[in-house]
């Protein structure tokens, strides 16, 4: 564990936790991009170069920006998000913590034998190479999938009251 | 403990906030951010285990967290363009105060 480490997962850790505790809804997107950045430098940091940058582009540049509109799009006066009610909140947290603790455990007690590998090479090259040879099919499929969501939430998100009138 | 599972407990540690914000949120919109979350802690996942795994030159753990990301993009949009929806008709994001299927 290096001070780098230590460093992005505290950033981490608090980013998303602020993102999922705060009051306002606009606050919490703005915290989410900064977990959601440090996640990207923790990419760069395991050597995913392409996966780092395509994490700030999707999540910070359109995931977030998509969610911050929305907030503002269904932005009501009243105050929306009023204190949850107190069981709920608590029965939540426990049974996080409890999905944690499962985890935790099952991560700590098993020793995957990992030797010190030197950094695998991953440029965005071999990223392409890789993408327009072996993965062409998931590529073609992938990018179906996104012209179908792209119109259906067009087609979703559009006020038909207009045309009935 | 050696970085591999330092990754693998930040990662369930993500993992656990989004399912918490995901559980006690009132607020659709960040019921879907708590999903997401949980979707960037499978991709930490995945990176972490191409850098330390076996033959990482493959690239799939590369592959695989690319596509994940290109999912959840598209099921941000969907998903916030459902709530938008949901809006117009019941006037307000509060999960529990849209608790009727028949408008």
């Amino acid at each position: 564990m290096t001070a780098s480490f230590i460093l992005l997962a505290v950033l981490t850790v608090a980013g998303t936790a602020a993102a999922m505790s705060m009051r306002n809804a606009v606050h919490c997107v703005l915290a989410l991009t900064l977990g959601l950045t440090s996640v990207a430098m923790l990419y760069l940091q395991l050597g995913a170069q392409f996966v780092g940058f395509t994490q700030i582009l999707v999540y910070v540049g359109a995931v977030a920006i998509l969610a911050v509109f929305a907030v503002m799009m269904t932005h009501n006066d009243k105050p929306m998000d009023l204190p949850d009610s107190h069981s709920a909140w608590i029965a939540g947290c426990i049974v996080a913590a409890a999905v944690f603790a499962v985890l935790a455990r099952a991560i700590v007690s098993s020793a995957p034998t990992v030797q010190a590998q030197p950094q695998p090479a991953a440029t965005v090259q071999q990223v392409g190479d890789a993408l327009m040879h072996r993965f062409v099919l998931p590529l073609e499929i992938m990018g179906l999938l996104l012209t179908a969501a792209l119109i259906g939430a067009v087609v979703i998100a559009m006020d038909r009251r207009e045309e009935m009138k | 403990m050696n970085s591999l599972q330092s990754y693998l407990l930040l990662s369930s540690l993500l993992f656990s906030i989004g399912l918490a914000g995901a559980l006690t949120r009132r607020n659709a919109i960040l019921v879907l951010i708590g999903i997401e979350l949980m979707l960037n802690a499978a991709n930490l996942n995945f990176i972490a285990f191409w850098r330390y795994g076996t033959n990482p030159d493959a690239l799939t753990g590369i592959m695989f967290a690319i596509f994940s990301i290109s999912i959840a993009a598209a099921e941000a949009a969907v998903g916030l363009s459902i709530i938008l929806a949901a809006y117009r008709h019941c006037r307000t994001t509060d999960l529990d105060r849209m608790n009727s299927l028949k408008g």
